[in-house]
């Protein structure tokens, strides 16, 4: 096995960081997104604010209190990146972050399925987070060097902190995996429960089409990471799942192949569309 | 008794108490700080192992009531606040946890007791938060009556609780002000916000003001805390410096406190208020508010449902203690 492509968060260094007011300010001065730019940013979007409405269930029933504190942080980093991708996805059509959160139906979002899926116990959620957490540091990597500046500096910030979190699901899928019994059995069917959603995560549309050098092509990580996670599932003494992959039914990311999306976004909305309007 | 200390020079015990008990009476007396290390009574010891657990515990179960709300959040932005508080909490608890170890209990024992009902923490968290607007009072009022508590505490004569105050009132004062803004932009919002806010406050006010615990007549623990400089303030005093300060709060959110007999008393420069319902003070204290069953079962089966992971990550790391630092680089 070899350890040497599991690299640590630790040694990232921080770096220049993004904020929100300096993406605003760019908006101020004209840079808006194209539709095509913005349905990006909202797919993009959608996937770190579906995952962190999952993440942020755990803040206090995590199974120590230090990982109340690290799915915490780890859901704020990503709602991080959902808002600025959401203002910028926004700034097309001049809608907010909030009119795209709370005032979108299920069919109009363009989450993927493996964020959707349930918690389960801390192994799911664990299997969800190796998946997402190397997928995206691939995608923020490549997207860091988009010819959309605003793109460009989203994916900057976001690829520092994906690095931890990727870090984190590393860490535990190694202590599930060679921990006890119980805990490599809990693993194993954990991912293979969320395996079949992979398949969704690298398949290009037309958009990326249309995109190119803007967007990251999402076919172009698989190999990458294919053999990341079959690096660190063999260090952790866990299998490859040997699933089929759940058909892209209705198109990819439409939601049409998911039944937890409604959920999700009836939790989500529930307080804010019965107060259409109104300022929080 | 004659014992052997590590340099093997035989001392007398009775001499090490008498000597311990003069440094320690001498650094109180002098209004400094005990450390770890430092002899000390069994009774301070103990007063402040409960004192440090309660407090960490009222941090751990009080994410119950605010992280019922993160999933619903109105906006991104209320959530992604209300995220950090939450966080914040769990830090709390850590480090309370950490002080409180420091006096030779360790965090397990200490979870325990909370586990099988044997500790308390703080009875606000037995009241739910129904509304949007509850996080907004809960910032304002029982955060709010917390830095009360907790800002003398930053002098408390025992060092780890004085320094871990300093840090915790930091950040609670950031979690008051975050309440006080979601009730400002809720009173100033629509009348069903606004209807809201004030209901989060009628139901909440009342609890709050009992945070500083039962009156200076039937507090059984105050006494010998002052003398040992860690509470500063009576339950009684902190009350009545609490309602004059939300007072105006209340005005300037355009809110009205619960309380028909709450008035300015010119002579006595303070405001005068009503009376509290102790009999549901010691209610709830005693387990029978309205969520105490809820909030110890969740608590319960957090820790239940954590066993396996816990247990996998140590016997992950009595197997791998060198292959580790290998894989996580230096």
């Amino acid at each position: 096995m070899s350890f040497a492509t599991i690299d640590s968060a630790t040694k990232q260094s921080a770096g220049t960081a993004i904020t929100a007011e300096e993406i605003a300010e760019g908006l101020h001065e004209g840079h808006t997104a194209s539709p095509d730019v913005a349905r990006y940013a909202l797919t993009l979007g959608d996937d770190a604010l579906i995952l962190a409405q999952r993440l942020g269930w755990w803040i206090s029933r995590a199974p120590e209190m230090e990982e109340d504190i690290a799915l915490g942080n780890i859901a704020l980093d990503l709602l991080g990146h959902a808002r600025f991708l959401l203002t910028y996805a926004g700034s097309a059509d001049g809608r907010t972050e909030d009119d795209l959160a709370y005032f979108r139906t299920e069919e109009e979002f363009r989450s993927c399925r493996l964020v959707e899926q349930p918690n389960g116990d801390f192994a799911h959620t664990i299997a969800r987070q190796l998946l997402f957490s190397q997928y995206a540091y691939l995608l923020y990597r490549e997207l860091a060097g988009s010819a959309d500046s605003v793109l460009g500096a989203i994916a900057d910030k976001a690829l520092k902190e994906v690095a931890y979190h990727r870090d984190h699901a590393t860490q535990w899928t190694l202590r599930l995996g060679d921990g006890t019994e119980e805990s490599h059995r809990r693993m194993q069917e954990a991912i293979e429960h969320v395996w079949p959603y992979l398949e969704e995560l690298f398949t290009d549309e037309d958009l990326h089409d249309r995109l190119e050098g803007i967007a990251v092509r999402p076919s172009s990580l698989r190999a990458e990471f294919d053999a990341h996670v079959a690096d660190v599932l063999a260090a952790a003494t866990l299998e490859v799942p040997q699933v089929p992959q759940a058909m892209a039914y209705g198109g990819v990311r439409s939601g049409a192949a998911s039944e937890h999306r409604g959920f999700i976004l009836a939790e989500m909305q529930s307080l804010a569309v019965r107060h259409p309007g109104a300022t929080w | 008794m004659t014992v052997t200390d590590s340099s093997q020079i035989p001392v007398d015990r009775a001499e090490i108490e008498r000597a311990g008990q003069e440094h320690f009476d001498r650094i109180v007396a002098a209004d400094s700080r005990i450390e770890p290390r430092d002899w000390m009574p069994e009774g301070y010891r103990k007063t402040l192992t409960r004192q440090i657990s309660q407090h960490a515990h009222s941090e751990i179960i009080g994410m119950q009531p605010e992280a019922n709300w993160i999933t619903r959040a109105p906006s991104l932005k209320r959530k992604a606040i209300l995220m950090a508080k939450v966080q914040d909490e769990a830090g709390h608890g850590l480090y309370l946890y950490s002080a409180a170890e420091t006096l030779g209990t360790p965090r397990r024992e200490l979870n325990q007791q909370l586990l099988h009902g044997r500790a308390k923490y703080s009875s606000i968290f037995n009241y739910p938060a129904r509304t949007w607007a509850d996080m907004g009072a809960i910032g304002w009022l029982v955060d709010g009556a917390a830095i009360a508590n907790q800002v003398p505490l930053c002098r408390c004569s025992y060092g780890p609780y004085g320094r871990a105050m300093v840090r915790v009132c930091k950040e609670e004062s950031f979690h008051q002000r975050q309440g006080w803004e979601i009730l400002h932009a809720l009173s100033h919002g629509t009348p069903a916000q606004k209807q809201m806010a004030q209901d989060a406050v009628d139901r909440l006010y009342a609890p709050a003001l009992m945070m500083f615990g039962p009156p200076d007549s039937d507090s059984s623990n105050s006494d010998q805390s002052m003398a040992w400089n860690i509470k500063r303030f009576s339950n009684d005093e902190l009350r009545q410096r609490f309602v004059d300060m939300i007072v105006p709060q209340a005005e300037a959110l355009g809110l009205t406190l619960p309380d028909p007999d709450l008035k300015w008393n010119e002579e006595r420069g303070h405001y005068d208020f009503g009376p509290l319902d102790w009999d549901e003070f010691w209610r709830v204290v005693k387990g029978g508010g309205p969520l105490n069953a809820q909030r110890m079962q969740r608590r319960r089966e957090a820790h239940a449902e954590g066993a396996w992971v816990r247990e996998a990550a140590e016997a992950y790391a009595a197997k791998h203690t060198t292959t580790t630092t290998a894989l996580i680089g230096d």
